[in-house]
């Protein structure tokens, strides 16, 4: 992993949870009436995005990018779950407007207590960091990154993230 | 350079090539600017008559490199007109389609698209031919990839010099940095 630039976020984010942790479980609401469980995506691995709220005021904004990037991680057979503390009201309009076709999650009650979990909820703002996490099909951490709130971080950590998990050991 | 400044230097990965790459300014260039864009996103809408003022101030000091970045599930059309920017670029007029396209940027459903060919004077039997067979998406598809590969992170997105900029892209912090790059 030694060429993914995870050096900056220790430095600013001490409590992110590193590569080698086991990612916590938790289960959250995807739709008003349908909840995941990040169990259920053990044996493939999944990409965790968390972002500071829907509708974003830009074209391509990170989730949407992701949208039209999804065939990229499928090749990796990667599940990518979004999670923001907004309700899934605003996940399902939100959903609509972009047209995603991957599941986002409400960090929503008790608020952010996921992003909490990953050390990735900003208190001051009671919202989540800009984080990702890339687990491994055993459900541990093999990559994670915050990017600066303001700037969207792109795909190509994620991507490679999933490069070096598909190399042989 | 500022952009250093709020987060790490994100490098372009497909370096600017004259044999693929459609190029307005000299290769002997001082700075160069790519754009990874989509015709229908309305922010590279406003960037476009920036960067034509930005070539007017820095001349044949600047090289400008445009790449596709199609974002298709939210702008239906955006596909298609890439489409036809390269069956232009195919009858070595790019630009003028390039052009036409970010001027009438809110009428880009097919039929447009083939009034816009015939209005810049292309061969339209084979413009057609081009649409139909999709014999452009090869080449969409490696700028896209380039884009992701390179961390584009929405459109527009800028490289000055083959390093992301994350600026804002306003006439008057684009043309300074751009400034000082040369």
């Amino acid at each position: 992993m030694s060429e993914i630039p995870s050096q900056q976020s220790e430095q600013i984010h001490p409590t992110l949870l590193r590569p080698g942790t086991a990612a916590p479980d938790f289960t959250l609401r995807t739709r008003p009436d349908q909840s995941i469980s990040l169990s259920q995506f053990r044996g493939k691995p999944t990409i965790l995005a968390f972002y500071p709220a829907d509708f974003s005021p830009v074209c391509g904004d990170q989730m949407t990018l992701y949208n039209q990037i999804l065939p990229e991680f499928q090749r990796f057979n990667a599940e990518l779950l979004g999670i923001s503390v907004d309700g899934v009201w605003s996940h399902l309009a939100f959903s609509k407007d972009r047209n995603l076709h991957f599941p986002l999650l409400s960090d929503f009650e008790p608020k952010g207590s996921v992003a909490k979990k990953y050390g990735v909820y900003r208190n001051q703002d009671g919202i989540t960091e800009r984080a990702l996490f890339v687990l491994d099909s055993n459900g541990i951490i093999r990559w994670s990154y915050v990017s600066p709130i303001g700037v969207n971080p792109g795909a190509e950590g994620i991507l490679k993230a999933l490069e070096s998990l598909s190399e042989p050991k | 350079m500022k952009m250093g400044m709020k987060t790490e230097i994100v490098k372009l990965t497909l370096a600017v090539n004259s044999g693929r790459d459609h190029i307005q300014g000299p290769t002997s260039a001082v700075a160069t600017l790519i754009e990874y864009g989509d015709y229908k996103c309305p922010y590279c809408g406003q960037a476009y008559p920036i960067i034509k003022e930005i070539q007017k101030h820095l001349g044949n000091k600047l090289r400008f490199v445009f790449r596709n970045f199609p974002l298709t599930e939210i702008h239906p059309h955006a596909q298609h007109a890439a489409e036809a920017a390269e069956a232009a670029a195919a009858q070595n007029k790019f630009w003028e389609m390039h052009d036409h396209l970010y001027e009438h940027q809110q009428a880009l459903d097919d039929d447009h698209l083939e009034k816009y060919a015939a209005k810049i004077g292309l061969d339209l039997a084979r413009f057609n031919n081009d649409m139909s067979t999709h014999a452009h998406v090869g080449r969409i598809r490696e700028d896209f990839l380039s884009g992701i590969h390179s961390g584009v992170n929405g459109t527009p997105t800028f490289y000055i010099n083959g390093i992301r900029y994350n600026d804002s892209w306003d006439l008057e912090t684009l043309l300074e940095t751009l400034r000082s790059a040369i």
